[in-house]
């Protein structure tokens, strides 16, 4: 059975496929986005919304082009400007004005603060602050907002999205992608893009391309709302994240889990005892606010290759497909990584971005226990292998 | 030996400060049943309620909605610790037994391994007091943590003095300090009639107890009763609004309905009072049920999501055990205990029995000597708070706050409107809501929550829940059933975060500690490319290099 396909079909309703989604209804394409649950649900809609990547090869295009998003997809993404970077040691303060440096590099403006303008700008900061940046670029945003804003506005374009359709299968015929299997019924497609987070090596491998991934859990935690400060966008002491408007603390950080997703099916969002140890990080960062309730955590699933860089490239065969994936760090570029890889779909190279450090190619000579060898691997399969069940 | 990633959880797994074999949460005829039951076999048992819970919390309306009635001496911890102990004689046969009681301690999360938590070395629970946190791990769990009022808003119901009838008992018989003379109940099931038997009892006035039904739901003696002590019955009415000066509660305005639950013009009547009670049901109380991952179902004439259990008490994850109200609550527990205690003693029996303290044989020969442990479901619940729920709408409007912390107004929430700090509009904004959102897939809870805000706020939801839900169901059509259960989170109590961190961390935690992954090349500049950025710990300087 073959359901109404599109033009282009993009599997993984997440913040870089959907934001694809819209630029391609932007430019009159016929996009159909399909996803295993609801749009942005998992770690799209969970993260710290930072938005300040000039190091990227789209950090320019992130910068130009999340002051004009809340105008251009008509929906609310809470869209703040500007970084405050807080230190409490030596470390931890050459690390910021590398941050900034690197924006400075790219032509944006900065300036150091001593402890006192510090506390001026952020009156939770403690005495254990010995500094921070003011940085006049980057700032932040409301993920679970700014999902459903793409999505929104795909729809309003006259895109389509089908939730609860989980793909099963790629169709290949003369060397192409022709439709996409889901439980759904089959689409048609002429252009197939697969942006589906830590599944996206699970669905290169039906095609015979080795993509690889480690996936991992990382947990967050949520105060109840103080105050508002007048940057939002504040992080340090290993901690990111921002005060939302409302005025609640949402921060994350630490240790990651590495584990391994077998199947299409998301494996739980489990928060651990670690929730308290970053309790313990924010209290430190924040001591005028070590009184302040946490009232939620959670965690997200995300992804890393190898070097930590996404891959956003044009598969040479099948040639009609684009993979996607941003390596854990996906929502602040989101505006300018759906625009190339609509441009990948459209014109096959991306005007803006040098796409070349990107390329799926340059993991052509990585091995296949490549996570083995960087110790990116669950503690169970850890301990099989300490067992000797290698090989 | 291969390299582990050092920034990883891996070898940084959290440690218990303390290992219970049988840890029994909720200190209620159940809870205390049970963990009597598995010390009487020889179980070393630690028995944990959070009351009496600090006027802090109280005054967040956790765990229970308290309305700002609470008298200044819930203050006195002491005090409420001497009465909490006093109003519930059962816990000294606990403290005969052995059973290691803990009271005042907030059971604020549950953490289970699973595949992707491999790092934890056991099931574990996250206790805190006001000073401090601390984990203790368990083999076996057993979760009475008894049932939350459901709450249904009306005009002014932030006033203080709006109470749910745990709330209020909590307050009148635990606690002795509730601070209201003249109380309104809303509800005349067994649990109205109860809660307004237990006011008369502690000396306070009924001024009314109001039913949207043309009869009084409960018990014919128990109502008779009441009246004959002068409680005034408003049968066939709604709650318009709560009215008073500077935040408090003076009065109620009542509306009398049609048989559609509809008020009729013109004959409304105001009720003075300092308190209005919300009596017209309860809800399991199944938040760490959820965060064990025990598996739950939709049971309407036991309060909804309910624990499976089987002849054991025992839940789907086989070391925890529910028992009492959260394993399904049933207006005949109201004035039976004797229920809640079988439920309790069966499931200590189970958790003794799994754990090898007694031979199944003779666990069997135990079991069941008392009150069958199950009461026989009767009429469901929901179809009851839907007409309550739709007779509010029509009495007091859209404009009313279903979400208090977050002020998110019933239209609000149907119309899928952002909040209203954020001062958005634009013409995509305005035609979009429930209804368009609803063409996308069905209505799932968690997904409005994050678009309104409705129950985002410090008291996590407790208020305003269940009556998101219902209204949810109202104005799509569907069956409250069909909503699936929005998630609990831990913290499942709002604590400070300087109450909740670890006084001491592991070196390898606090040394190897990065923001992200803390992968060289992720956040390298891509003009120069290969350049390193390693995000220093407290070992490491910051490293940039090109190496």
């Amino acid at each position: 059975m073959t359901t109404r396909g599109a033009a282009v079909v993009i599997v993984g309703a997440g913040v870089t496929g959907l934001s694809a989604g819209w630029w391609l209804a932007r430019a009159g394409v016929d996009v159909l986005v399909l996803d295993k649950g609801i749009v942005g649900w998992e770690a799209s809609g969970r993260n710290g919304g930072g938005a300040t990547h000039v190091y990227s090869p789209f950090g320019l295009e992130e910068q130009r082009l999340w002051p004009q998003m809340d105008e251009l997809l008509g929906y609310p993404t809470e869209h703040q400007p500007f970084r405050i970077g807080v230190a409490l040691s030596e470390t931890q303060l050459a690390l910021a004005r590398r941050w900034a440096e690197i924006g400075e590099a790219r032509g944006f403006r900065w300036e150091l603060l001593d402890r006192r303008q510090l506390k001026e700008l952020v009156p939770i900061v403690g005495d254990n602050a010995i500094g921070g940046t003011y940085l006049h670029f980057g700032g932040h945003a409301n993920p679970q907002r700014t999902v459903q804003a793409y999505a929104w506005a795909l729809q309003d374009l006259g895109g389509r999205i089908l939730q609860h359709t989980t793909v099963t299968g790629l169709v290949q015929r003369g060397g192409r992608v022709t439709a996409v299997e889901t439980t759904r019924g089959t689409f048609g497609a002429e252009v197939v893009v697969i942006a589906a987070g830590p599944q996206t090596g699970l669905f290169a491998e039906m095609l015979g391309v080795a993509l690889p991934l480690a996936p991992a859990r990382v947990e967050m935690i949520a105060t109840e709302p103080i105050p508002l400060m007048s940057v939002g966008g504040v992080a340090g002491n290993g901690l990111y994240g921002r005060q939302t408007l409302r005025g609640n603390l949402v921060y994350g950080g630490g240790p990651h889990e590495w584990i391994n997703v077998p199947d299409m099916a998301t494996p739980e969002h489990r928060n651990t005892p670690l929730v308290r140890n970053l309790a313990r990080r924010l209290a430190e960062l924040f001591p005028g606010a070590a009184h302040v309730r946490m009232i939620r955590a959670w965690s997200g699933l995300v992804e890393n290759t190898p070097d930590g860089l996404p891959v956003v490239d044009r598969l040479a065969s099948p040639d009609n497909v684009v993979i996607a994936t941003m390596s854990s760090v996906g929502f602040g570029l989101s505006p300018a990584s759906g625009r190339a890889i609509a441009e990948l779909v459209q014109h096959g190279r991306c005007s803006f971005a040098d796409l070349g450090a990107l390329a799926l190619a340059r993991f052509a000579d990585t091995p296949e226990d490549w996570r083995e060898r960087a110790g990116w691997i669950a503690t169970r399969q850890e301990l099989e292998l300490a067992a000797g069940g290698d090989g | 030996m291969r390299g582990v990633d050092r920034r990883s959880i891996a070898g940084k797994g959290p440690r218990a400060e303390r290992h219970v074999p049988l840890v029994v949460v909720g200190a209620g005829a159940a809870g205390v049943a049970a963990a009597v039951e598995a010390a009487r076999h020889g179980v070393e048992t630690l028995l944990i309620d959070e009351h009496p819970v600090d006027n802090d919390m109280m005054a967040m309306d956790v765990p229970l909605c308290f309305g700002q009635r609470m008298q200044p001496a819930v203050r006195n911890r002491a005090l409420m610790l001497e009465r909490v102990v006093e109003s519930n004689p059962a816990l000294a046969g606990a403290h005969d037994a052995g059973v290691d009681v803990q009271l005042g301690t907030y059971v604020w999360a549950a953490f289970v391994g699973g595949p992707t938590a491999q790092e934890l070395p056991g099931p574990m629970l996250g206790l805190a007091d006001e000073r401090r946190s601390w984990l203790v791990s368990y083999d076996r769990l057993i979760v009475a943590a008894g049932a939350r009022d459901v709450l249904l808003g009306f005009a002014g119901w932030e006033r203080a003095g709006t109470l749910g009838a745990s709330g209020a008992a909590a307050l009148l018989a635990r606690y002795r300090a509730l601070a209201a003379r003249r109380l309104v109940v809303i509800g005349s099931g067994a649990l109205g009639l109860h809660t307004a038997a237990l006011a008369l009892e502690h000396g306070v006035e009924v001024a009314g107890i109001v039913e949207l039904d043309e009869r009084v739901r409960g018990d014919r003696a128990a109502a008779n009763a009441l009246a004959a002590r002068g409680v005034p019955f408003f049968t066939a009415h709604t709650v318009r609004a709560a009215r008073g000066c500077v935040g408090e509660i003076e009065s109620v305005v009542l509306a009398a309905v049609d048989g559609q639950g509809r008020p009729i013009t013109r004959r409304d009547r105001e009720v003075a009072c300092d308190a209005v009670c919300v009596a017209v049901g309860l809800v399991p109380s199944v938040e760490l049920l959820h965060l064990v991952g025990a598996r739950l179902r939709f049971d309407g004439p036991r309060g909804g999501w309910v624990p499976d259990v089987d002849g054991w008490m025992r839940t789907s994850v086989p070391s925890v055990f529910a028992a009492g109200d959260c394993a399904g609550f049933h207006d005949a527990m109201l004035g039976a205990p004797e229920i809640a205690h079988e439920q309790g003693r069966v499931a200590g029996l189970g958790a003794a029995t799994s754990l090898g303290a007694l031979d199944r044989q003779e666990a069997e020969q135990r079991r069941y000597v008392g009150a069958a442990p199950m009461p026989p479901a009767s009429a469901d619940p929901f179809g009851h708070w839907q007409a309550w729920l739709r007779s509010l709408i029509a009495a007091s409007g859209w404009e009313v706050n279903v979400c208090q912390c977050e002020e998110v107004t019933r239209r609000e929430l149907v119309e899928t409107r952002p909040p209203r700090y954020l001062k958005w509009d634009s013409p995509q904004m305005s035609a979009r809501s429930l209804a368009t959102l609803l063409r996308d897939g069905p209505v799932n809870q968690d997904q409005i929550k994050r678009l309104t805000r409705a129950g985002m706020g410090p008291c996590q939801s407790r208020r305003c829940r269940e009556q998101v839900g219902l209204l949810l169901a109202h104005s799509a059509g569907v069956a409250v059933e069909h909503i699936p259960l929005p998630t609990f989170r831990p913290p499942v109590r709002p604590l400070p975060l300087n109450v909740l961190w670890p006084p001491d961390e592991p070196n390898a935690m606090r040394e190897d500690w990065v923001s992200w992954f803390g992968i060289p090349t992720q956040f390298s500049p891509h003009w120069e490319p290969g350049m390193v950025l390693d995000e220093p710990t407290a070992h490491a300087r910051l490293i940039v290099s090109d190496e």
